[in-house]
């Protein structure tokens, strides 16, 4: 069987599913961060398949800018997770309460 | 089967793979192990990308992810001591809600591929993705997008300056 575009599609569904599972789960704001990064990744990857299979190169235009934006969000999250650890010491979604009623 | 499909296969299912193992590691519950795989996985989706013709993406993904974002990574979870993280169990119940969320959103995916049929209407795909051309489009009719993103970088080059300030006043 050819590889097409569903092929691809279905990697980067499953690979969105795997980063939001990561994010509900997972209670380490470092580790949702990167399950964040996993879900940016597959949607790159649907935009580039669509990209590959619709003969536009406008996709992976859209995905260039994805990865800049990216890189930016990266760096101002983890600054503000460094930030946050210096004035809590813990990294823990669960630690940080202090909007709870 | 010819040989891009046979690397499909495998560049897929080593995605998926590290992809698991970034989120739930059975071995590890480190964060370093974490972002070890990432970088594996990162790595593996730009085998993906070379698969579709997207050599300058692939090269940007394993430059600016694999290279640069992912030392940042590794940069602050050393600097933030998280031995404590091992001690931690995974709650019973996030688990169970968010197995069935994503089994939910799973069912919904499958639903609109299903019925959406990308394959019918598909030619074959002839487009590369050419630096020189990609640079074509960025600088005629993207260069807007692209220097305000230039901006935007900047933009966060300085807040990332101002929120690591000692004194936060």
């Amino acid at each position: 069987m050819q590889v097409g575009l569903e092929h691809y599609l279905v990697v980067s569904a499953l690979l969105f599913c795997l980063g939001l599972l990561g994010v509900i789960t997972r209670r380490n704001l470092l580790v949702m961060y990167m399950s964040l990064e996993l879900m940016l990744n597959a949607a790159n990857l649907a935009l580039v398949s669509f990209s590959r299979f619709n003969n536009n190169l406008n996709g992976q235009i859209m995905v260039f800018f994805i990865i800049t934006v990216a890189a930016a969000e990266v760096s101002v999250g983890l600054a503000l997770i460094v930030a946050l650890y210096r004035k809590r010491q813990t990294a823990h979604v669960e630690d940080l309460t202090t909007m709870k009623l | 089967m010819a040989l891009p499909d046979i690397l499909f296969y495998v560049f897929a299912a080593l995605t998926l793979l590290c992809g698991v193992l970034v989120i739930a590691n059975p071995f590890s519950r480190n964060p370093v192990t974490s972002a070890m795989f990432l970088v594996l996985t990162i790595i593996s989706m730009a085998g993906l990308f070379v698969l579709l013709h997207a050599f300058f993406l692939a090269a940007v993904q394993v430059l600016v992810y694999a290279g640069a974002v992912m030392v940042l990574f590794l940069f602050v979870i050393m600097l933030l001591d998280l031995k404590e993280e091992e001690r931690r169990k995974i709650k019973k119940f996030s688990l169970i809600g968010g197995l069935v969320s994503v089994g939910a959103i799973v069912i919904i995916f499958l639903k609109v591929l299903v019925a959406a049929k990308p394959e019918a209407n598909a030619s074959a795909p002839t487009l590369e993705g050419e630096t020189a051309a990609l640079g074509k489009l960025l600088f005629t009719q993207y260069l807007l997008p692209f220097e305000v993103v230039s901006v935007l970088l900047l933009v966060a080059m300085l807040g990332v300056i101002l929120l690591s300030k000692k004194d936060l006043k």
